[in-house]
């Protein structure tokens, strides 16, 4: 193997146009690894880690691009080059020919009236653009992370001094006016607004809202650190302030993780001052302090949604059924799965793109079970010793820093997921994958179809040892979406898996499969 | 009024900075966007960025 390596001084290019690029030449059968990457500290770690790091390199900024490649025959390192040249000038064609000016303040002197600034820039910039835009009274949707807490304080400090919006950073998914903005899903219009801390949990709340014949009205994100002690719920107040003077909102649903117990009383203080009907789901939190208040508590996404739709339609909010399906038709339906396992077929394993959807996975069937093994563990005894390794029962979040670093996030690239179905394959003793699929705006543009090919391999090396395997899956998408909701959902079914019509459904189904019928 | 409250009676308008994707998301449901082909200050040299950025406080 020889390592030859290019680099393209003042050379700008996004990390996913790059991890897309990569990933293409890494695929090549001559090519043991490839990363092509702007020079960035983070990417140097990255090339030292796979052993590509030279003093050259070293030398690099973060505008100068790197094509570094371990090869086995460096005279096809030109032909590589040419490749990647070809992948970027197509990039660049696919982009169109509308002016794009070099700077935030030229963009706002050409567009004076935008109102809106979304910014992915690599964290080590992001903040300082997003001051400028707050500075120019722009709200901001801060998608970056790897920005301090620090600079996070003093940029909704500064947005909430001037009544902006500062969503993030870490901020994925948001809805402003109707427009899904970053990870979002195209749903109805109505009058659900949401204010939500975990992206993955209020996408999962928007498609169910859709699904359920309600509409949102606002979704506001907030970064995952909002309701953090440092930073005190300083957007979630701010978000509820914006949906309470509203008129076209009439139901608040606020999702998060457990805030820190004072940071909730605030939040709900708020909440209550501002005089509309609302649900709060707080993950797995405390349930009492949400009645306590007065307001709804939901025991899952779906139930967040459910019953934020009836106080909607003015009716009186009932717990979201456990399943949609009769209960002895879903019985009936693990039952079958259950019989065509082998009898040493007893884990369960879950592979995530979403994080919320992982963690309520975790919580439901915690709730159970006593535990479940995870690289995101509720407690620290759960913790898996290598997060690539599964253990009895284990459910992954995919899109978790340790499996994304140099690789776009799970929702966009399939390339890990893939990677792991097959790896979990290998493991006789599992008898159930668990797997969402996230749609809408920003997500890969058919992640069943990257996904099938793969679930049915994982069935055939089961069915070549004279097991089984239950595939169950769960898409987080609506009709509206820029994918083909049918279709996705054909391409799982058709791959041999079954579909559950909510992610709280889908653990419970696969419970079912795991243990028998189980109690809900 | 919160300003964010003008915004919803507003046309959303956006700038975007970073990943061109979300830009051509938005520019796909027909919403005003104008994409930033940003690249980092002083060519990503952080020694002179942090001059440059010391000289525009003053």
């Amino acid at each position: 193997m020889v390592s030859k390596w290019l680099i393209k001084e003042n050379s700008y290019y996004d990390s996913v146009t790059l991890m897309i690029i990569t990933k293409e030449i890494e695929a090549r059968d001559d090519v043991e690894n490839a990363v092509v990457v702007m020079g960035t500290d983070l990417n140097k770690d990255l090339l030292n880690n796979v052993g590509l790091l030279n003093d050259e390199i070293n030398k690099t900024t973060a505008n100068d691009l790197i094509i570094a490649v371990r090869m086995k025959d460096e005279s096809k390192f030109d032909e590589i080059l040419a490749k990647v040249d070809e992948l970027l000038n197509k990039k660049k064609s696919d982009a169109g020919e509308d002016y794009t000016p070099p700077t935030l303040d030229s963009a706002i002197k050409y567009m004076p009236d935008s109102n809106m600034v979304v910014i992915s820039l690599p964290g080590a910039y992001a903040a300082a653009e997003a001051k400028k835009a707050l500075e120019n009274d722009k709200h901001v949707m801060l998608f970056s992370d790897n920005v301090t807490i620090e600079q996070e304080k003093e940029l909704k400090e500064l947005a909430v001094s001037k009544g902006l919006l500062m969503m993030g950073p870490d901020c994925g998914t948001a809805m402003i006016n109707q427009v899904p903005l970053c990870f979002c899903n195209k749903v109805n219009k109505g009058n659900i607004g949401i204010v939500g801390a975990s992206g993955t949990g209020t996408q999962e709340i928007m498609v169910q809202v859709h699904r359920m014949g309600g509409g949102c009205s606002q979704v506001i994100g907030t970064g995952g650190r909002d309701l953090k002690k440092e930073i005190g719920g300083l957007m979630m107040t701010l978000g509820i302030q914006a949906l309470a003077n509203d008129d076209n909102t009439d139901v608040i649903v606020l999702v998060s993780k457990p805030p820190a117990i004072e940071i909730a009383e605030k939040v709900l203080k708020t909440l209550k001052e501002c005089g509309k009907k609302a649900v709060v789901d707080f993950i797995g939190g405390d349930d009492e302090l949400i009645r306590k208040y007065g307001f709804i508590a939901a025991s899952s996404l779906e139930d967040a949604a459910y019953k934020a739709v009836a106080l909607a339609k003015g009716e009186e909010p009932k717990d979201a059924p456990i399943f949609t399906e009769s209960e002895d038709k879903i019985d009936k339906l693990a039952a079958k799965e259950r019989e065509k396992l082998a009898s040493n077929q007893k884990y369960l394993r879950g592979l995530y793109s979403g994080g919320t959807l992982c963690d309520e996975t975790l919580k439901l069937f915690t709730k159970e079970f006593g535990g479940i093994y995870s690289n995101i563990p509720l407690t620290p005894e759960y913790k898996l010793e290598d997060n690539k390794k599964s253990y009895k029962h284990t459910a992954l979040d995919l899109g978790d820093d340790e499996f994304t670093v140099g690789r776009p996030h799970p929702m966009i690239d399939s390339y890990m997921r893939q990677q792991m179905i097959v790896k979990e394959a290998e493991d006789s003793e599992m008898a159930v994958l668990i797997m969402d699929v996230v749609l809408g705006y920003g997500s890969n543009e058919d992640p069943a179809g990257s996904l099938a090919d793969h679930i049915k391999l994982a069935k055939k090396k089961f069915a070549d040892r004279g097991q089984y395997l239950c595939v169950v899956a769960y898409v987080c998408g609506t009709k509206a979406d820029p994918q083909n909701y049918d279709e996705q959902v054909k391409k799982l079914e058709d791959a041999g898996a079954v579909l559950m019509p909510s992610n709280a459904q889908a653990i419970r189904f696969a419970m079912k499969v795991v243990r028998g019928v189980i109690k809900c | 009024m919160l300003k964010v409250n003008e915004l919803f009676k507003e046309e959303l308008k956006v700038i975007n900075m970073g990943l061109r994707s979300f830009a051509n998301d938005v520019k796909s449901q027909d919403v005003p966007v104008i994409h930033v082909d940003w690249r980092p200050v002083a060519g990503g040299n952080k020694k002179l960025s942090s001059l440059l950025s010391r000289l525009k406080s003053k």
